[in-house]
């Protein structure tokens, strides 16, 4: 259920799970060190941070090109390109490949792009069971969840959790232990046969490289492998911001992404592959290259840099917000302070519009990302973007971003149609205040006036704590954990010019 | 050197006495500090809640004070985060203004602007300031300073040589206390949770005070320690600085 | 309009503010300001080093590393106690591999005709060589070049051996990239594999052994 009030809501009702708060303690604490471990080994690593930005950046900036690019390279290689504006688009160019392909059942690698989309609802729909092959994602599809982290989707339940759900749904798993190898050992036992069997798998897409055609995927289980060489049909749906111009590329992209995501030098499997090859693997290959709000997020100079995240995830690992309230709160497909600027950029400022505020710019992010991603910076321009819009068109206002909005059914769960009257009140109520404190600012004698106001309000709020803790807004919340400050007996300013004046 | 002093809005309204020290500290090490009265607030508030106009007009007004910095040899401020919104973030909003005048005197006046114990540490080369406090002081690294102006270890440089003093470590000290301005407030629950986290690692590292580069962070740690009766004062880097006979 | 034409037309209006002419492509050798993002493209590493890295650093990843000279009895040798240790007796190997490495004793099934998956799924074991080895993040890299066959091969069977040269080994993973470049624009297809199957998925602790091989035994013949 997505949460009338946003993050603040979502994230309240995260944080009364005290269970979820340890597991996300262990979970996130246990990856910090061991990322900075594997970073600091590499003695270019800040350098290849910059030329991970670089390549990004300039990809992005001619976005066009590289993707016309990497269609004539995919089809040189055998490979078949369909282009989706949507989810809904690119929904229906899956299924209808899957029944055209003869087949009821697909096998499926963890693709966030796919998660997005709602395709497997989707294909549902059309009678088509699409099998999660990833563990998480497996144990998420087993109890019913959505992701809750970009690399670890189920890193909101701890092993006696997974075991509980094993237990009830894996054939054959009613005597598990909680030990991880155990769980593991059931999950492959279940999996195996539809490995060897089914014809046609689906996949995301790490990278996919324009001059060659070669697509990527960077995985850990051998389920990416087993998907993307067994099944006699691959279909792999990419977001357009994947693609990247040349193989060396490839070279900066597999030294970050490890390390970052998982704090591995490399990670077990690397899959690349060009079109189709004889003899070995998939006879058909069909790569879906997806829009749905990416082109929106490219219309922003500044937002634009959202779309060179690599989805490695050590922004969440390090947020202190995420780390206490977990990724169902950011009511995403793309949680922690990434999701806090692409979801607003790929679903529409209004639906995302209490993400921007889910962070105190702290830049443990900006410190983190691979490709040096300023989410700071853009957590702050999409704050004004949402502040500007709201001031046009009195609170509510997000009409330009839904105009344009090519995301469609982006299945992001928060997503909200309009502000509540509360809101739009509170909203306003801001507005005033900054104005105000801004106009109070703008003169020394005006400041003067409102700092000596100030400091007697706040003795007056000091003398009826009960008061001050029963009122609405900000003196309530900030009372309600944290004692006010002692109102000082003279201002700094008052006495500098005490002090002045006895010195002449 | 001749130091203007930008003692920021809540430094100068609430948090005195860290702008008394640092005048102190500054001119015990034989420097001359000036006072510009028409100073007010940097705008890191409405900067940080999207409030982009409002905190340009604070921008003119900081230039108005300040002027392009010719007058003074450095301006210094006691706290991280107003240091970093002129530094980091003047630039773009007077870009974004399309004023060629203010961008001028912007990108002038805001390379002047340190935080007081970079300017001490970095700058002025000094990190013993001839302080005694003979208390435990536990070190919150405030995220501005840390991970946008990037002091390093010039707090704890200056902290070490301080005598009498007795440093502990503080567990997990890089995570944020949880302020972030209108966060405390806008995301009340998730900053309390934060804010618990840290006052729990202080009261951890057994400190009698607590301290930090930021009038702000110590005011919502302070504020927490204050709540539950812990008995942890938080005293600001300059107080302990300026401290030189028995207790302040 | 196509969605082809749509999402391109899209992006262009959504670029107006990139100046014409600029290069699309960053090439670290034509950036103005190339020192902050210079990484090392090539890292030279003496013979012996690269070896002891690659074989510490792929045994941190669980697989079990041998060393041994480079002749063909040495490999044989190294492989039959490789089947022993995991009491592998019928093992696949792809048609091209070097029959030198064989050792007696021990059951081949050639990959010519292609084998079955279920075929796979029973045997023992697959024996490969490689195209080229990673010192510095310890991993193999398959191209389906020679005694390296199709990518089912070294996936479906529960154990994997791979015999590695000493010329195949480079320090870095561009190092990789500039000897793969051949293989990749002939299309064919790569597999990097770093140890034996692993995930990180339940409270991001590493558990090795999933779905692909779950034992990597790697003979460095060098």
């Amino acid at each position: 259920m997505a949460a009338a009030g946003g993050f603040p809501e979502a994230a309240r009702a995260a944080l009364a799970d005290a269970q979820l708060r340890r597991n996300l303690h262990v979970a996130t604490h246990t990856i910090r060190e061991k990322r900075l471990r594997a970073t600091s080994e590499l003695d270019d690593w800040e350098q290849l941070r910059e030329a991970g930005r670089r390549i990004k950046e300039r990809t992005m900036r001619h976005l066009d090109r590289h993707l016309e690019t990497l269609e004539r390279s995919v089809l040189a290689a055998g490979g078949v390109v369909h282009w989706a504006a949507d989810a809904a688009a690119a929904n229906r160019i899956v299924a209808e490949l899957v029944r055209a392909a003869g087949a009821r059942e697909v096998i499926k690698v963890k693709s966030i792009a796919t998660d997005e989309i709602g395709l497997n609802a989707a294909l549902a729909e059309q009678g088509i069971r699409a099998v999660e092959t990833d563990l998480a994602e497996l144990i998420n599809q087993l109890a019913g969840d959505t992701s809750s982290h970009i690399l670890v989707p189920a890193i909101h339940r701890n092993r006696a959790e997974i075991r509980d759900l094993f237990r009830a749904h894996l054939p054959g798993g009613a005597g598990l232990s909680d030990d991880p190898a155990a769980l593991v050992e059931a999950a492959r036992a279940y999996l195996r046969s539809l490995f060897l069997s089914t014809p046609v798998a689906v996949s995301g897409a790490n990278f996919a490289v324009a001059e060659t055609g070669t697509v990527c995927v960077v995985e850990s289980e051998g389920n990416g492998r087993m998907c993307t060489t067994l099944p006699d049909t691959l279909i792999t749906v990419m977001g357009i911001e994947k693609v990247v111009p040349r193989l060396a590329d490839l070279g900066v992209m597999l030294q970050l992404l490890p390390r970052s995501a998982t704090a591995e030098r490399m990670n077990p499997y690397t899959s690349l592959w060009t079109g189709v090859t004889p003899a070995d693997g998939p006879r058909s290959f069909h790569l879906v290259l997806l829009d749905a709000g990416r082109t929106n997020a490219l219309a922003d100079p500044v937002g634009r840099q959202a779309l060179h995240c690599i989805r490695c995830s050590a922004c969440l690992n390090v947020c202190p917000v995420y780390e206490r309230t977990g990724g169902h709160a950011y009511e995403s497909v793309y949680p922690g302070p990434i999701g806090a600027i692409l979801t607003p950029q790929l679903a529409g400022l209004e639906r995302g519009r209490t993400l921007p505020w889910a962070s105190t710019l702290c830049g443990a992010c900006y410190d983190a990302c691979p490709v040096k991603i300023d989410i700071p910076s853009v957590l702050l321009h999409l704050r004004a973007e949402i502040v500007r819009r709201g001031r046009a068109g009195g609170g509510s206002g997000d009409a330009g971003a839904a105009g344009r909005d090519a995301g469609g059914a982006v299945a992001v769960a928060g997503a909200r149609g309009h502000e509540g009257g509360r809101n739009r009140r509170e909203a306003a109520a801001e507005r005033a205040t900054m104005r105000l404190a801004a106009v109070v600012m703008g003169g020394p004698l005006r400041y003067r006036l409102a700092q000596r106001a100030g400091r007697v309000t706040l003795g007056w709020l000091r003398r009826h704590p009960r008061l001050t803790r029963a009122l609405p807004g900000p003196l309530g919340a900030w009372t309600s954990v944290r004692e006010l400050p002692e109102a000082p007996e003279q201002s700094f300013r008052a006495w500098w010019h005490e002090r002045q004046r006895r010195s002449r | 050197m001749r130091i203007g002093l930008f003692v920021t809005c809540l430094g100068d309204t609430l948090f005195p006495e860290a702008g008394r020290a640092t005048v102190e500290v500054l001119e015990r090490l034989g420097h001359t500090v000036d006072f510009p009265a028409a100073q007010t607030c940097c705008g890191q508030m409405h900067l940080n809640s999207g409030y982009a106009d409002d905190a340009l007009r604070l921008v003119r007004g900081f230039v108005r004070a300040f002027g392009d910095g010719e007058g003074f040899d450095a301006i210094v401020a006691p706290s991280g985060s107003c240091v970093a919104t002129v530094r980091h973030h003047y630039g773009v909003l007077a870009s974004d203004s399309g004023d060629a005048g203010l961008q001028r005197a912007v990108s002038r006046l805001a390379p002047r602007v340190f935080e007081l114990s970079e300017f001490l540490v970095g700058r002025l080369g000094v990190e013993d300031v001839g302080a005694y406090f003979p208390h435990r002081v536990v070190y919150h690294p405030s995220c501005h300073g840390l991970r946008v102006l990037r002091v390093g270890d010039a707090p704890l440089r200056l902290l070490r040589a301080v005598r009498g003093i007795e440093l502990v470590e503080l567990p997990e000290a890089d995570s944020c206390c949880g302020f972030g301005g209108t966060f405390a407030v806008k995301n009340a629950d998730v900053s309390a949770a934060m804010l618990a986290d840290k006052v729990a690692r202080v009261l951890e590292s057994g400190a009698e005070v607590c301290t930090a580069l930021d009038c702000s962070c110590l005011m919502h740690i302070g504020g927490g320690l204050a709540r539950q009766r812990t008995g942890v004062r938080t005293v600001h880097l300059a107080e302990i600085l300026a401290s030189a006979t028995g207790d302040r | 309009m196509s969605d082809r034409e749509l999402i391109l037309s899209r992006v262009r209006a959504a670029l107006a503010d990139v100046p014409a002419g600029e290069p699309d492509t960053w090439l670290l050798e034509a950036d103005p300001d190339p020192v902050p993002a210079s990484y090392v493209r090539r890292r030279v590493m003496e013979a012996e080093q690269l070896v002891e890295l690659f074989a510490s650093r792929c045994a941190d990843y669980r697989a079990n590393v041998t060393r041994c000279a480079d002749d063909p009895e040495a490999i044989r040798s190294a492989v039959a106690a490789a089947c022993s240790r995991h009491g592998a007796w019928a093992l696949v190997a792809p048609a091209t591999l070097d029959s030198a490495w064989k050792p007696d004793g021990l059951l081949f099934e050639s990959d010519d005709p292609p084998l079955a998956v279920e075929q796979l799924d029973r045997c023992d074991g697959i024996l490969t060589g490689c195209a080229v080895a990673i010192a510095l993040t310890g991993t193999i890299v398959l191209d389906g070049g020679a005694g390296q066959g199709r990518r089912a091969l070294t996936l479906v069977p529960d154990l994997h051996i791979c015999v590695v040269r000493g010329d195949q080994l480079v320090a870095g993973v561009p190092d990789a990239f500039a000897l793969l470049d051949g293989a990749l624009r002939a299309g064919r297809p790569l597999t990097f594999i770093s140890g034996p199957s692993a995930t990180s998925d339940i409270e991001l602790r590493r558990v090795e052994g999933v779905h692909g091989p779950r034992r990597l035994e790697v003979i460095v013949a060098a």
